[in-house]
């Protein structure tokens, strides 16, 4: 973060707006979807009442440590074309307005978390919340390739919390399992994006793998983290949260991710220059699907037990 | 005559400030029914130690 940020001048009074979109709603949609998804996925029904506010207590965390977010990286984000308009480089949101919210936000929502659910859940959101803005976004981003990979860490937490909210238990498989899946989902969908959106990181001089080892390396590693991928999500059908619906999914999406992976490796410069990353950016679009259809189906498999139809 | 003037400011923030009031009133409300949910729902236990006192007052009928 750079003291320009602190020096902009403001012309128009920030709206609602502004603050809303200052904690990326489109990351908060994420989370609560997934953390929705572990919570009703777990063997042990929540009270309505309770499990809508600790979600949303949870989604207030998640926007929380957006916001902490676009106030260290208001400096970056000015640079790339992609983030240009958020609140703070767009001049509607000072730098600081952001850092108060984020750090308000983040201390009410754990404590109101660990009041409407348990002390694990809210534990777990502040641990989510410092590991996104301390080792992600203020060390691991600007300093390593591998930022997308540990950084996916933050983004895989919320099935982990929704299931906790549910249990207050952390030590079984499932929840990891969603954990893992958005976890090793991260890299690929965010190294396509590197590639078609390629000037954004290297003017930014973020070190995405594609600056720093190169566009043929970041080929290879989106192949070898989706067949890698693959295996898990495939792997976890055979799960208590898996099912003959989320196999049937899990089959037809990853045959379809594989392929568009293959594709990926299989291109050079050239050929993604001629059609301008087609390939790559139907990669990157499907992602989005991969990923909301897996715990969709993780869903409907929970939603059908009580009929004695859901998992095996 | 008002009997304090509408500062410009106040026009400016209006949406900002309407938003804000109505999530406080929101999260308030939210606080109520979440309260409400946990006393009547059949896991809640009072703590031991206000058990304790609770049970004291019933059976010596003491107050203090």
């Amino acid at each position: 973060m750079t003291d320009a940020t602190d020096t902009q001048i403001f012309d128009a009074e920030p709206q609602l707006g502004d603050y809303y979109a200052l904690m990326k709603p489109r990351v908060m949609q994420l989370v609560v979807f997934t953390a929705v998804v572990g919570m009703l996925a777990a063997p042990i029904a929540v009270n309505p009442v309770i499990g809508f506010a600790s979600i949303l207590f949870l989604a207030i965390g998640a926007g929380a440590s957006g916001a902490l977010n676009m106030w260290w990286d208001a400096d970056i984000d000015a640079v790339m074309k992609r983030t240009a308009k958020r609140p703070i480089p767009a001049g509607k949101i000072s730098a600081q307005s952001a850092m108060y919210l984020g750090v308000a936000l983040s201390g009410l929502s754990v404590m109101m978390l660990s009041l409407s659910a348990n002390l694990l859940a809210g534990f777990m959101l502040a641990f989510t919340i410092f590991f996104y803005v301390v080792p992600y976004s203020m060390w691991l981003k600007r300093s390593t390739p591998q930022n997308i990979v540990i950084g996916g860490a933050a983004g895989a937490f919320p099935p982990v919390i929704g299931w906790i909210i549910a249990t207050g238990d952390i030590m079984v498989l499932e929840p990891w399992l969603m954990f893992a899946l958005i976890f090793m989902w991260t890299p690929p969908h965010f190294w396509a994006l590197a590639l078609f959106m390629r000037n954004d990181y290297d003017d930014a001089k973020v070190p995405m793998l594609t600056v720093t080892h190169g566009r043929r390396a970041t080929r290879n590693h989106i192949l070898g983290y989706t067949i890698l991928l693959v295996i898990l999500a495939v792997g976890t059908a055979f799960t208590a949260i898996g099912g003959w619906v989320y196999l049937a999914t899990a089959l037809v999406l990853n045959a379809l991710f594989l392929k568009g992976a293959y594709d990926i490796w299989q291109r050079d410069e050239v050929m993604s220059e001629a059609d301008n990353f087609a390939v790559e950016r139907k990669f990157f679009r499907l992602s989005l699907w991969y990923l909301f259809a897996h715990f969709g189906a993780i869903l409907l498999e929970a939603a059908l037990k009580p009929f004695g139809m859901g998992g095996w | 005559m008002a009997l304090r003037a509408e500062h410009e400011i106040h026009e400016r923030r209006k949406g900002l400030n309407i938003g804000v009031g109505l999530m406080l009133g929101s999260f308030v409300l939210l606080i109520m029914v979440l309260t409400f949910s946990k006393i009547t729902s059949p896991e809640f236990q009072i703590p031991a130690s206000q058990a304790q006192g609770v049970g004291e007052q019933l059976t010596t009928g003491g107050t203090n």
